[in-house]
């Protein structure tokens, strides 16, 4: 286990134990909701480890070089920020499928813009966003957000 | 409106599970067909389950307590009040929070704004609500590193600040595109 991972299960057993100390009920409350959660969200974890194997087993890091890597220059950024705009994973899984992505030739740009894209836009929820904020604010936010997570990206890989 | 977001959500996990049995489907055809493949796609791959069942359960006992002990509503009633620089830095840490998923906030910045709290400041939590968010954050550090991460994050506020007070602009300059 690395120290990050280490950190992160500290980080929870120690807010658990806080928890306990205050509060017997809602400590259990949390668990309930955390294996509720746990459970919802396993079947895109098992379909993402999945589709992380295929690509890293089936796609030779050329192909993925070719249309993500440094040579693919600013159309490989846009197809990463596209993809990532309208694809809809929880975006807690989106970082290891961003790793292996790195892992078989991806450009770091390519791979921040995915990420960033991903979290920031919303296909699914715009109807929601519309309908409880208003056309313009969701068409300005989602928008100037695709131009900033690209601006992001190509800083990124600059700084990197 | 509610009726059909619940609907949705009960739908998701069946969409989840035939997405799941498809692509594990695929796999098995694949390794089939390919059987000098296998090695590639266990071994290599085989890091990524490991490393996701070591973090992941903490990632959601995390969220788990603060869904418990910090209510959305808490949250909401905490941002209504800053302004200023110190109100986008609320609008920053409270976007953070692990909190539930984004179509629960848009409820909440909206209620907010017939309130009288700053387009700017909505921007900003809305932003952070989906993709600053502590959780994400950690993966990010497991799967991408610190570099990565750290970057990543301190460009996304920068962006994220800038966002807020132009569109809040772009807002007050043409109220009239508003319906």
């Amino acid at each position: 286990m690395n120290l990050t991972a280490l950190l992160i299960n500290g980080i929870a057993l120690a807010g658990v134990v806080l928890s306990l100390a205050k509060d017997r009920k809602k400590t259990r409350q949390s668990l309930a909701v955390a294996g509720k959660s746990f459970l919802r969200i396993l079947p895109m974890t098992l379909l993402i480890i999945l589709a992380i194997g295929l690509l890293l087993g089936f796609v030779p890091p050329s192909r993925i070089s070719q249309f993500l890597g440094e040579q693919s220059g600013a159309g490989g950024v846009l197809l990463a920020g596209a993809v990532g705009a309208v694809m809809h994973i929880p975006a807690l899984l989106s970082f290891p499928l961003a790793a292996s992505l790195l892992d078989s030739g991806a450009s770091v740009t390519a791979v921040a813009a995915f990420i960033t894209t991903l979290t920031m836009i919303g296909m699914i929820t715009l109807p929601l966003e519309i309908r409880e904020l208003g056309l313009t604010f969701a068409a300005l936010r989602n928008g100037l957000s695709f131009l900033a997570a690209l601006l992001i990206a190509l800083l990124m890989g600059w700084i990197l | 409106m509610s009726g059909e977001r619940r609907e949705r959500q009960r739908k998701k996990p069946l969409g989840d599970l035939l997405g799941l049995a498809a692509m594990g489907a695929l796999t098995l055809v694949l390794l089939l067909l390919y059987p000098d493949r296998r090695g590639a796609v266990t071994g290599t791959a085989g890091d990524y389950p490991m490393e996701m069942m070591l973090v992941l359960p903490a990632v959601m006992l995390i969220m788990g307590l603060f869904a418990v002990w910090v209510p959305d509503a808490l949250v909401a009633r905490h941002l209504g009040r800053a302004s200023g620089v110190k109100g986008i830095a609320l609008a920053l840490f409270l976007g953070a929070l692990p909190t539930g998923p984004l179509y629960v906030a848009f409820p909440l910045a909206a209620a907010l704004i017939s309130k009288g709290a700053r387009v700017s400041n909505m921007v900003v939590f809305l932003s952070a609500w989906a993709c600053i968010k502590l959780p994400q954050e950690m993966m990010e550090l497991q799967f991408l590193g610190l570099e990565f991460m750290a970057s990543r994050l301190l460009l996304t506020i920068a962006m994220v600040v800038i966002m807020g007070l132009l569109i809040e602009a772009l807002m007050n300059r043409y109220p009239a595109a508003e319906t």
